[in-house]
């Protein structure tokens, strides 16, 4: 990494360990067929860090990021009382959360931008993401977090797996499904807060969902989708922070998204189980195989009917 | 004078302790949103029975085996597992879920999916050892389903996971097995094999209940049969049970020519 300085450096390792979590929730995500749930959530943030830098006048992570995680969980519980108390679905009540939320971030921006000192306070830099203006700290609590939430999953990975595949069954066993749904809700909040000033809390959904879905491609079982889920997750956010490097004041997040884009481009042309190549292939050869199969089948009628 | 009652009691409930009901269920009323689906079901299991549960569509087949196993709530009524909550004697009993019920499409293997009837035996955060990947092996063998062991779940049949289900309960060695409609679309084969090993269940002592579809095929394979309609219309063996009568009022007169199939 020539030409990296010191502070990029570090930059990296952390977006790395950031998307390697977020790529593990991610997969959980999909089979929980939630993945919308990390979209709806991570633009529910924004009116907490917003609120966050407001409640103080001035700008501190720590108390942004809590007010982050706060209002996350307001919208994780919204869309749960409405999905439980009224005939919307979930899908409908994320849409509404998303914007609703999001739409209170923006006004809530704008009132703040107004105040004194608020012009400078880089909140817009959560929108998009801005990973060259986080300092060590946040790179050490960012990296911290990624590793918590990896060891989580890596520890119940068999409860995980029986969960996503059998909920009512794992209820049978004693595993209780309020308990799982709500070690993922916080480990995707988690994810959200520590990401949402790397990535911001547009695209912050692209590495929730992407790397899982290219995962898919690769693999028929669950362990390895968590482990490929995992590294494209960290390969994208390590990517396009580099990338976001050559530029002066380019955002993170597009970049992240883009790198995690092409990542699924590749698993969907060339991936080795689900891949549209290898799918092509083997009904090439199904195909050439049939067709020989008639053509001996004719020539044997031939033969019979020589004598 | 009330002491002695009370001993006699005591004694009379020693003495049927072999014949302690499997499950007893009082009184047990169930509900979606605005329609009571089950009303006053009350009846008792006797260890070591082969019952179907017979009703027509909406009649609360699957909704008792889930109110019973705590996954619906109960609006009111008591569940008693081997004398005990099923939360007690959670252990002793195997459920098998609708076919329908899970996304076949979730990457992993049939030898995978029986194990995780082992997964309360290994206990929670710890991870299954060779013991266990044998006795899931043995399991599916059982059900003729070893040579597709290593199958991705997606890629088998209907049947076949129907089979990779039930060994899946057969490994949690429960005394009882709840199965909601394990022989719904599956061929003639597996229904076989499925049957076969339901009898193989009940002579090895367990106690089994099947929400069954198939009338045609009640007497043959079933010593008891609960008709359900939202209550319970009639309960007891078979040859008792299962008349003309009984089934016309369970499924409201919608059935004609039963006469003559029942005699």
């Amino acid at each position: 990494m020539t030409g990296l300085s010191h502070n990029a450096q570090w930059v990296l390792v952390s977006t790395l360990m950031l998307g390697s979590a977020a790529g593990l929730v991610g997969c959980i995500a999909y089979w929980k067929r939630q993945s919308l749930m990390g979209d709806a959530l991570a633009h529910a943030a924004l009116p907490g860090v917003v609120g966050g830098f407001a409640l103080l006048g001035f700008k501190s992570l720590p108390v942004m990021l809590a007010g982050a995680a706060a209002s996350a969980l307001l919208g994780a519980l919204a869309v749960a009382a409405i999905r439980s108390h009224t005939r919307i679905k979930e899908d409908t009540a994320m849409g509404i959360i998303l914007s609703v939320f999001f739409g209170l971030g923006i006004m809530l921006l704008t009132i703040v931008n107004r105040m004194p000192g608020g012009g400078q306070s880089g909140l817009d830099k959560f929108i998009f993401g801005q990973a060259a203006a986080m300092v060590r700290q946040d790179m050490l609590v960012m990296t911290a977090a990624a590793v918590v939430v990896l060891l989580v999953v890596l520890i119940s990975f068999k409860e995980w797996k029986l969960y996503l595949f059998d909920p009512a069954f794992a209820r049978g066993l004693g595993l209780s499904g309020r308990l799982m749904d709500a070690i993922w809700m916080t480990l995707l909040v988690a994810v959200i807060v520590i990401g949402i000033q790397a990535v911001g809390v547009i695209l912050m959904a692209a590495l929730l969902i992407i790397p899982a879905v290219s995962a898919r491609y690769w693999t028929h079982a669950f362990s390895r989708m968590l482990a490929l889920s995992a590294l494209f997750g960290g390969g994208a956010g390590a990517a396009g922070t580099w990338i976001s490097t050559l530029g002066d004041g380019w955002p993170t997040g597009p970049f992240i998204v883009i790198a995690a884009a092409g990542m699924f481009l590749v698993s969907l042309l060339f991936g080795l189980r689900k891949g549209l190549l290898v799918t092509a292939m083997l009904r090439r050869r199904q195909v050439r195989r049939l067709r020989a199969e008639t053509v001996r089948s004719e020539t044997l009628a031939e033969g019979e009917a020589l004598p | 004078m009330d002491a002695t009652r009370q001993v006699g009691v005591a004694d009379k409930e020693r003495l049927d302790a072999g014949r302690e009901p499997a499950l007893r269920v009082t009184g047990l009323a169930a509900a979606y949103r605005r329609n009571r689906v089950l009303e006053d079901v009350t009846f008792e299991i006797l260890p070591g029975t082969l019952t179907a549960i017979v009703g027509p569509n909406g009649a609360g087949k699957s909704t008792l085996l889930k109110t019973l196993l705590d996954l619906h709530p109960r609006l009111s009524g008591e569940v008693r597992f081997f004398g005990t909550t099923y939360r007690n004697a959670k252990r002793r009993v195997g459920y098998v879920p609708q076919r329908g019920s899970v996304d076949w499409d979730f990457p992993t293997d049939a030898l995978d999916v029986v194990m995780m009837g082992l997964y309360g035996q290994i206990g929670w955060l710890r991870r299954p050892g060779r013991r266990h990947r044998e006795l899931a092996m043995a399991a599916l063998e059982k059900m003729g389903m070893g040579a597709y062991a290593k199958r991705q779940i997606s890629e088998l049949s209907g049947g076949q996971q129907q089979r990779v289900f039930l060994a899946r309960a057969l490994v949690q060695d429960a005394d009882l097995y709840l199965l909601d409609e394990p022989l719904a679309g599956v061929d003639a084969a597996t229904e076989q094999a499925i049957m076969e090993l339901l009898k193989t269940l009940r002579s090895n002592g367990k106690t089994v209940m099947v929400v069954h579809h198939d009338l045609q095929t009640v007497q043959d394979c079933f010593d008891h049969v609960l008709l359900l309609n939202r209550s319970v219309i009639a309960h007891g063996p078979t040859a008792e049970v299962f008349t003309a009568e009984h089934i016309g009022r369970t499924y409201g007169g919608l059935l004609r020519g039963w006469e003559k199939v029942t005699g």
